[in-house]
């Protein structure tokens, strides 16, 4: 025991010691290594002196650890796709506010869309422009004989059932910003229809943003609710699958934060600038990273075809940050007590839908009229959320999600005994329809 | 067990309670320290209010909520399901190993441990490439019968994986007590005239009960609380799956999750005792005993013997075998086999990013080095002393069985990081050996068995002669002891190793920096982008070779013994 214990001290001295002089800039980060690397190792060539220390985490796991570790942190900079885990940060006052140079920041416009770039009080900066939209796995489609999809309606097309596959909005940061993008530009009630019929739709329900390029990737479904990069990196890496931005939908940054307390504020400060300068924006042009930058000058440089989400009519939606935050539980919640836990429930009714559909489409009988008027009921009925967008954005219930009072607990049991009741109704409904069809 | 041995202590009996205390009073406060104290820390949580009062509204919570009900019944569901198919896979393979002997069944018994060591990430893209709904076998059934046939989907699905997963749990500990039958109890049921199945059935059976009750039992348990093959299925409806989805989502401090990990703990610690009880009534010690003598088969049997293994084994190493085949390809997508084959992914790992090897192996190897110190000295004060507290020592140790990894971490996080560790200059959570801290934790249950099930078949009477000729304590242990229980302790140290091998949960939340990553880690990075798939599949085969070799090693130094591991 006792050599053990001194084995285990010299080797602590071996760890530590190094770690004492040389100045190194610590990074929790979620982005995939060759992001990360290729950075590394830019930074690194020009500024010399300084050790970039990746700390790989899935966004939830760097706020986890964030918030855990304040009390000493280890890590200088968070830098992740999604705004609303710097939104989380900022609340909880664990970055570091700070304000770039001049000559940096005046080349970055103010505002992508309606979408402020950097947070407007300078706790973290947009380095990288992102859209989202729709990756199809072409030999699939060819196989299921498949149209390929153009809009976020085309989700609801019957023909798609069982093809297509979405993370839950609430284990990822950029599929809430999807849902929000679709909720903002239909309006609360359609774009609920439209995000029902699409879950009904779905084959699968992932709880990694990455499950679902790598479903569509290995074709185990063909089409796929991802970010822009995501689709675009893995046509660069020879995978056969295309990527398109929906007319409507709306561009937002990934961003960098300084994290409050870090051991190396300095060497911080000079990687947040290095990020957000020309140097370091046209590193997003290489194939396996794939973003877009934020200084619009630049896209005189990118490679044949690039988007140019500046002159692109990419933002179609004026995309309120405000609103989208606020309810930002309410809705994730909703997802999942609607869809995502009751997924098998939702298919069921879907599917006896279309079936319906096609029955009544097909058949001549007296009662297709009738029918006709049950499928729309049933239609309805599987298109339903239990509250409206006031009660979402009401004090008392965004408040809710964030006490142990238990009122929570009695929300999300009446939504989904809603959900369960409606998609249990409109099966039979369909069912009925079905038999007066033959 | 109520081996008594008084007279061995009676001459210096206060010495050692003094002696024996002060282990105990260590260990507890170790134990205490690294599991107790931080899971209690993040549990606590389920059992107040928002004024941070006493409460069990948020349990009355969960019994009121269907969704939490569904996923009840279905976890209890899946749980027997899973049982009842393991031992449907694992009865005629522990037969043969126990009963017979030829050439090869080294291999069998080294690539019987293999389903355990399904690498994160990679095992289920495997998987899916293999039995998904346009895997390997579903795009030939639909070539050739325009059907497919959904293996993943659902509770089946997670059903069928996990039993293809923990099967070898119940095949070795079956195994184990098989070949521990007295065979003279066979000999005089044969002598008196009882053959074939009826000897199978009055006799073999109701023998070999204890071992498959434990490896049943273990089987549930880890069935119950596995996380990994829902998550890899989109299955969200059982226990596990909603407790870390509640507790890691972002900017929610969601009560729930908390709550449903502590009913999971409660059904595995009621699991785990149900065990105990049936065990201690079962199974005891023996002085010597006459060990059947395996036979040797031919002809037919043998052909049939080896038609078993490969329908039993191939089935459940198919992720293996995807693992192996990914890790070739450079794309492989929608097809029955990869379409670009590449060597690149080997490059890329073991010149590129050699450190994950190097660090699994070190931390694994320090961690099953631990366990084995703890598991041996706890299981040496549970059998051999009478020092109060070692009972509570016993279920402390116990406990990790049913934590989640993510609920470890946390703890560990909240409890080890805002403070510099004494003589390590920073926190404990900055430095690498927080993973050793956390494999060692995670694997003590089983070792803790495996050093009980090994020290509890030297019979006290062997130590005692010993110290009747004139051996003082030190030197029993040193030349009896240790000798007689060294298999068992390596093969307690072996399931550490293997198991934390592919341990995940823990390792993402703990990690410092990259650079001090292990091999899960490493493929959790690659799997994060398209280019990664192939290299994060050739970091699996490294694991999956790491252990079979060590696997393999252990069997031929201790042949038979590695079973004990599994015992509970």
């Amino acid at each position: 025991m006792r050599r053990g214990s001194l084995l285990g001290a010299l080797l602590f001295f071996f760890l530590t010691v190094p770690t004492l002089f040389a100045k190194d800039v610590v990074i929790v980060t979620s982005f995939p290594k060759e992001l990360f690397e290729t950075y590394k190792k830019s930074f690194e060539a020009k500024n010399p002196g300084i050790t970039v220390v990746i700390n790989s985490k899935q966004t939830n796991e760097g706020v986890t650890y964030l918030r855990e570790t304040k009390a000493k942190p280890d890590a200088d900079i968070f830098w992740v796709s999604a705004p609303d885990a710097f939104q989380t940060l900022e609340s909880d006052g664990l970055l570091e506010k700070y304000a770039p140079p001049k000559e940096i920041m005046s080349r970055i416009p103010a505002k992508i869309g309606s979408f402020p770039i950097h947070d407007p009080d300078g706790n973290y900066f947009g380095f990288a422009i992102s859209g989202y939209g729709l990756m199809w796995n072409k030999n699939y489609l060819k196989a299921h004989k498949l149209p390929v999809p153009k809009e976020w309606t085309d989700l609801t097309n019957p023909k798609y059932f069982n093809h297509l596959v979405i993370s839950a909005p609430s284990r990822s940061g950029t599929t809430h910003l999807t849902v929000e993008t679709i909720l903002q530009a239909y309006g609360w009630e359609k774009g609920w229809a439209l995000l029902l019929n699409a879950g009904g739709n779905m084959g699968s329900i992932t709880d990694r943003s990455f499950g679902v390029p790598e479903a569509v990737i290995s074709g185990q479904y063909g089409i796929g609710v991802v970010i822009d990069f995501f689709g675009l990196s893995a046509i660069a890496s020879g995978q056969p699958v295309e990527f398109a931005y929906p007319s409507l939908t709306s561009v937002v940054p990934a961003s960098v934060g300084i994290v409050k307390g870090g051991p190396n504020p300095q060497e911080a400060k000079a990687f947040v600038n290095y990020l957000l300068s020309e140097a370091g924006q046209v590193v997003l042009f290489s194939p396996e990273i794939a973003r877009l930058p934020v200084i619009p000058e630049l896209y005189a440089k990118a490679p044949k075809d690039y988007p140019n989400p500046f002159k692109k009519k990419l933002g179609g939606v004026n995309f309120n940050d405000t609103l989208s935050s606020g309810r930002r539980d309410v809705v994730n919640s909703l997802y999942d007590h609607v869809i995502t836990f009751r997924h098998k429930e939702l298919r069921d009714a879907w599917r006896s839908i279309y079936k319906a559909e096609d029955a009544l489409a097909k058949s001549k009988s007296a009662g297709v009229a009738q029918g006709k008027n049950l499928v729309a009921e049933a239609r309805n009925l599987a298109s339903q959320v239990p509250i409206n967008d006031k009660k979402a954005s009401d004090k008392e219930i965004t408040g809710a999600f964030k006490s142990k009072s238990g009122v929570k607990a009695q929300l999300e049991t009446e939504w989904e005994n809603f959900a369960r009741a409606n998609y249990a109704k409109a099966k039979e409904l369909a069912e009925k329809a079905v038999g007066l069809a033959n | 067990m109520a081996v008594s041995l008084a007279p061995t202590f009676t001459r210096t009996r206060d010495r050692l309670d003094w002696r024996q205390g002060g282990i105990v009073a260590f260990l507890l406060a170790l134990l205490v320290a690294f599991i107790l104290y931080p899971i209690l820390r993040v549990l606590w949580i389920s059992l107040s209010d928002d004024a941070g009062n006493l409460t069990l509204l948020h349990f009355l919570n969960f019994f009121r909520r269907p969704l939490f009900r569904e996923s009840l019944w279905n976890t209890l569901q899946g749980g027997f399901l899973v049982v009842f198919f393991s031992a449907v896979m694992a009865l005629p393979l522990a037969y043969i190993i126990a009963r017979y002997e030829f050439r090869g069944k080294v291999l069998l018994q080294t690539a019987a441990t293999l389903p355990l060591v399904i690498p994160p990430f990679v095992g289920a893209v495997a998987l899916q490439l293999i039995l998904g709904r346009s895997g390997m076998v579903n795009l030939i059934l639909m070539d050739w019968f325009d059907i497919t046939i959904p293996f993943m989907e659902g509770l089946t699905g997670v059903v069928l994986v996990q039993t293809l997963h923990f099967f070898p749990f119940i095949l070795l500990n079956t195994a184990v007590s098989l070949s521990a039958i007295d065979a003279s109890l066979e000999e005089a049921a044969q002598n008196l005239g009882c053959h074939g199945f009826r000897l199978l059935r009055r006799i073999t059976l109701p023998l070999m009960l204890p071992g498959f009750t434990a490896g049943s039992l273990l089987t549930f348990i880890r069935a119950i609380d596995d996380l990994g093959t829902p998550l890899m299925l989109n299955y969200k409806n059982l226990l596990a799956p909603q407790a870390y989805l509640r507790i890691t989502t972002i900017g929610m401090d969601d009560v729930d999750g908390y709550v449903v990990c502590v009913v999971l703990v409660i059904l595995s610690l009621t699991a785990l005792l149900g065990a105990r009880k049936y065990l201690s009534l079962a199974e005891y010690a023996s002085v010597q005993r006459s060990a059947a003598i395996p036979r040797k088969p031919h002809g037919k049997i043998l052909a049939l013997i080896w038609l078993m293994i490969g329908l039993i084994l191939g089935m459940s190493l198919l992720p293996h075998i995807g693992i192996f085949l990914l890790s070739f390809s450079k794309v492989w997508s929608f097809s029955v086999l990869p379409t670009t084959y590449t060597a690149g992914n080997y490059v890329e790992i073991l010149f590129r990013a050699p450190h994950f090897v190097i660090n699994t192996l070190i931390y694994t190897l320090l961690a099953a080095g631990l366990d084995i110190i703890l598991g041996a000295a706890i299981a040496f004060l549970l059998l051999r002393s009478r020092v109060p507290g070692r009972n509570l020592l016993d279920a402390i140790a116990t406990m990790p069985l049913a934590i989640p990894g993510v609920v470890l971490a946390v703890g560990y996080l909240r409890v080890f990081h805002g403070w510099d560790f004494p003589g390590l200059g920073a926190p404990l959570t900055s430095s690498w050996f927080i993973l050793v801290i956390a494999y060692t934790v995670r694997r003590l249950p089983y070792t803790v068995r495996a050093c009980y099930a090994a020290l509890q078949q030297v019979h006290v009477s062997l130590e005692e002669s010993a110290q009747n000729l004139g051996a003082n304590r030190l030197r029993t242990f040193a030349k009896i002891t240790l000798p007689l229980v060294a298999g068992g302790l390596v093969a307690g140290g072996l399931i550490a190793f293997v198991t934390s091998c592919v341990e995940l949960a823990s390792t993402i939340m703990l990690v410092p920096r990259i650079e001090l990553g292990p091999i899960s880690y490493g493929i959790y990075l690659y799997m994060q982008s398209p280019l990664g798939r192939g290299a994060g599949a050739a970091l699996g085969v490294v694991a999956i070779i790491l252990v079979s070799i060590g696997t393999y090693l252990t069997h031929r130094i201790f042949s038979g013994s590695a079973g004990r591991a599994f015992k509970i």
